[in-house]
């Protein structure tokens, strides 16, 4: 059924190769609005799904593109183990509050949750991956196992990648098993205050998992063991909070239907949400609007019409980038232009691995 | 096996007009090309296998890094460079009609910043220095290859190597944030950033473990963690391999992910015992240390856990490090394996294959099976923890028939670790040493895939050309024949 499935793709690819059509790689259709707007004809991935395998033990989970993010999540929830990097799970265009998130998606898209500091991001679990690429080639890289140095690291750089370099049928992840124990503090405290606070937290051996911090409000989550968490406890000091309100917080952090990502004005005329990525020291931005943090200081959002030129230009001041994450023209790119030579590198992988510019045009950057 | 090029006046020629090119960018006492101050550097910690090069530079400053790339691009000479030479692959064997290119001058380390807990080295910094200069802050860099004092962080970017706690503290690649350095034409390139992502690509994970391949390196900043407060160590004995295995399983079933995940067969206790008399138990088929860190009450709470999960995985004995120098004492055997190994054997082919846990206990089965075929005894340590093997191969290079024997035995751990789902190399890289067995695991069209990738980066192919990815040739005249490990169950796909 899967080899059918998979034949299926391949001639689907075969075609559009010999017909000069450009493929959009469809799963959940929860992440559209995110990099350059999607073109060519609809290749839908989501029949190709399921958990091939998963071995608790092992920590290591395969599955297939099409399967659903909530069933992955569910799969290893049995287990009491989790995805570390806590991948945001959007609401689709139906707006019924459940999400159809695929892990083909969520490896493409490379986006992390609130856990993301600490625990890492996607590429940091990614363990191996079965590539279709644009010659129509069923390529597989890395592996189950932990540790694998054999030949380029293929599969890690699938991560992020938008989907530019083909379809990612099939992607082993590491696991982790959920800690025991869990509290969320809460702070009152202006933005440098906090920043200074969570970097300086951070350098000392706390069971530190998650951060927010908007409109005066930290929130710290602790995670780790029951111990660790309680003495942390003691010397941090803040409020604890309620563990229900805490798990509701986190997961409107984490799936963006805090207040902050639903205002009215992103995507109404030219205002967007704008996803900063600075080093976690990086003193407040010289920007007009409010942020929300995250990841210790190192994740700064921005609901702001200020010019791109504007707000790249304040994050490179803090040797960082700004994405256009969401909303407002996105026809010259969403990412911080890169370097000639990085340019020049990423020409040429898009040229190695889709010669024909099969699969997402422009998706990324719109040269590739 | 030695790669030589024979003296002739087509070397010699080239020699020439390399070293002069290079003398117009390089102080005299950074360029070698004498024989007898190159050949230090004919090989990496991998012995067997030798080269001359050309001409060896030094250089001290960027500038100079970039100006020799741009001659040998100009030249079309190929480029190996070189950290401390410890790698266990052959990665930075010369090559014989090329310049390598030692960073062992980029030895500064930039800054150490305890707020933002990063810190900058140049390539040629040695991984403990890194530690050492973060410690009167309370951090450290956490990766810890068994060669931690001599290798150098450059080196440790280009293999993305490992260590006994990256279980839990993950691999160079999980603690590496931003390289930056030159492509092979000398243009400056920066991979990563300061921040936890960079725009674009994410080629700071195809750089890390590319062994020299794609850029060259000149300056890391790596993530330092906080030093936790305790370490203590369980040293639990089994009599019998599986029930080893079964435990190792048990304990991550259990939920915890311990600092540290190693064990020893019994060959390999006996061998290390008899050298640092650590205590182990001679009797035991297999010897578990399972490491916590944390708090004093963390630490406690977990050991407190893995014990009741190693007594009912059946282990026959239990022993708690009760102060740091019995934990130094219970690591000290495992620390020691290699050396050991060389006491009791002329050489040893230390190899380094990962597979699933789960299949540990076959694994070692089929091994002594192989001792057997091959007429050559093998030891084994394993960082049980992430499934990474490392077999020894006790032979005496001396005698022309047990080097083959033992090379046929490693290619056959190598091989039989593919077919159980693993890969042929966890942290050593594959360099030369494992070209042959890169047939064996992946496909023509992965193979050429990567070719691909490489040409991406260094379109002329100048850098460290001939190591990782063998060529379609190698393979087909190896005879080697390629194991379909594909997560997806489709044969029928095979030739397209």
């Amino acid at each position: 059924m899967d080899s059918a499935m998979l034949a299926a793709l391949v001639d689907r690819v075969q075609a559009a190769r010999a017909a000069g059509r450009a493929l959009e790689i469809r799963g959940g259709g929860t992440k559209r609005f995110y990099g350059q707007a999607p073109q060519g004809d609809v290749l839908d991935v989501r029949e190709l799904r399921g958990i091939s395998s998963y071995e608790p033990s092992e920590l290591v989970v395969t599955a297939r593109c099409g399967t659903p993010l909530a069933e992955l999540e569910q799969a290893l929830a049995e287990r009491n183990q989790a995805l570390p990097f806590e991948p945001p799970r959007f609401d689709d265009e139906r707006g019924d509050g459940r999400s159809a998130s695929t892990v083909g998606g969520m490896v493409a898209a490379g986006l992390a949750g609130p856990a993301r500091a600490q625990s890492g991001g996607v590429r940091d679990y990614v363990l191996g991956a079965t590539l279709l690429n644009g010659r129509a080639e069923v390529l597989t890289f890395g592996g189950q196992v932990m540790k694998n140095v054999a030949g380029y690291d293929v599969s890690r750089v699938l991560a992020g990648s938008l989907g530019i370099f083909g379809v990612i049928c099939e992607v082993s992840l590491k696991v982790l098993p959920v800690a025991p124990a869990t509290l969320t503090l809460r702070f009152e405290l202006a933005q440098a205050a906090a920043l200074q606070s969570l970097n300086t937290w951070a350098g000392q051996p706390l069971p530190l998992n998650a951060s927010s911090w908007h409109d005066g409000v930290l929130h710290l989550r602790l995670r780790g063991a029951v111990a660790a968490v309680d003495s942390a406890r003691r010397l941090l000091g803040g409020s604890p909070v309620d563990a229900d309100v805490a798990e509701r917080h986190w997961a409107s952090v984490r799936d963006q239907r805090h207040a902050y990502f639903t205002d009215r004005r992103i995507g109404a005329g030219d205002a967007a949400l704008w996803r900063v990525s600075v080093p976690s020291t990086a003193p407040p931005l010289a920007l007009s609007a409010d942020p929300f943090i995250e990841w210790g200081g190192a994740q700064r959002w921005f609901v702001s019409a200020q010019p791109a030129d504007e707000i790249r230009a304040a994050a490179q001041a803090a040797r960082g980038h700004a994405t256009r994450f969401r909303g407002g023209d996105r026809s010259a790119g969403v990412c911080t232009p890169l370097s000639p030579a990085l340019q020049a590198v990423h020409q040429r992988l898009k040229q190695a691995f889709d010669p024909d510019r099969v699969y997402n045009p422009g998706r990324l950057y719109p040269e590739l | 096996m030695t790669l030589s090029v024979p003296p002739t006046a087509e070397r010699a020629a080239r020699q020439t007009e390399l070293t002069t090119a290079l003398a117009a960018v390089l102080p005299p006492h950074a360029l070698l090309w004498r024989s007898e101050s190159t050949v230090p550097y004919e090989c990496d910690g991998l012995t067997a296998y030798r080269a001359t090069p050309l001409a060896v530079a030094l250089p001290e400053t960027d500038d100079q890094v970039s100006a020799v790339l741009r001659a040998c691009h100009r030249l079309g000479v190929p480029v190996v460079a070189r950290g401390a030479g410890t790698g266990l692959s052959g990665g930075a064997m010369p090559h014989p009609m090329g310049l390598t290119l030692s960073m062992a001058r980029f030895n500064r380390i930039v800054a150490i910043d305890p707020l933002s807990r990063t810190a900058t080295v140049q390539c040629g910094v040695r991984n403990l220095a890194i530690s050492e200069a973060a410690q009167p802050h309370g951090l450290y860099y956490a990766p810890d290859p068994s060669s931690q004092i001599a290798c150098t962080i450059g080196g440790n970017v280009a293999e993305n190597a490992g260590g006994v706690h990256c279980l839990k503290y993950g691999l160079t690649l999980h603690n590496v944030l931003r390289v930056r350095g030159f492509m092979h034409d000398g243009e400056s390139v920066e991979f990563g950033s300061e921040a936890l992502d960079a725009p674009g690509l994410d080629l700071l994970s195809l750089m890390i473990g590319s062994e020299g391949m794609l850029a060259v390196a000149v300056e890391v900043t790596v993530r330092l963690v906080p030093k936790p407060q305790l370490a203590r160590c369980i040293m639990a004995s089994f009599a019998d391999l599986r029930s080893a295995g079964d435990a190792v399983a048990a304990i991550i079933g259990a939920g915890i992910i311990p600092a540290g995940l190693e064990m020893m067969d019994q060959a390999m206790t006996a061998v290390v015992e008899d050298f640092v008399h650590a205590g182990y138990d001679p009797d035991a088929a297999a010897i578990l240390l399972c490491e916590s860190d944390g708090t004093p009450e963390e630490v406690d709470e977990e050991i407190g856990r893995m014990c009741p999960v190693l007594e009912r995985s059946g282990a026959v004995r239990i022993e708690v490090s009760a102060d740091e120098a019995q934990r130094l004492r219970f690591w000290s055997g495992r620390k020691n394996a290699f050396p050991a190994s060389g006491r009791i054997s002329p050489d040893y082919l230390c190899m380094d294959s990962t597979i699933p846990r789960k299949r540990l206990a076959e694994m070692l089965q089929a091994i002594h099976r192989m001792e057997g075929v091959y007429g050559l005894r093998c030891c084994n340590v394993f960082h049980a923890g992430d499934g990474n093997l490392h077999p020894m191969i006790l032979f005496d290079a001396s005698n022309a028939d047990q080097l083959e024997r033992a090379e046929a035995f490693g290619a056959d751990i190598l091989e039989t670790s593919v077919r159980l789902g693993g890969t042929i190399t966890g942290e050593h890289g594959v360099g030369v040493e494992k070209l042959g067995s890169m047939c064996v695991q992946f496909s023509p069209e992965e193979r050429e895939q990567m070719q691909a990738l490489k040409a991406a980066f260094d379109p002329p192919g100048l850098l460290n050309p001939g190591k990782v990815i063998p060529t379609l040739r190698r393979c087909a005249e190896g005879g080697k024949m390629h194991v379909r490990r594909g997560l997806l169950p489709f044969p029928e796909l095979e030739r397209f």
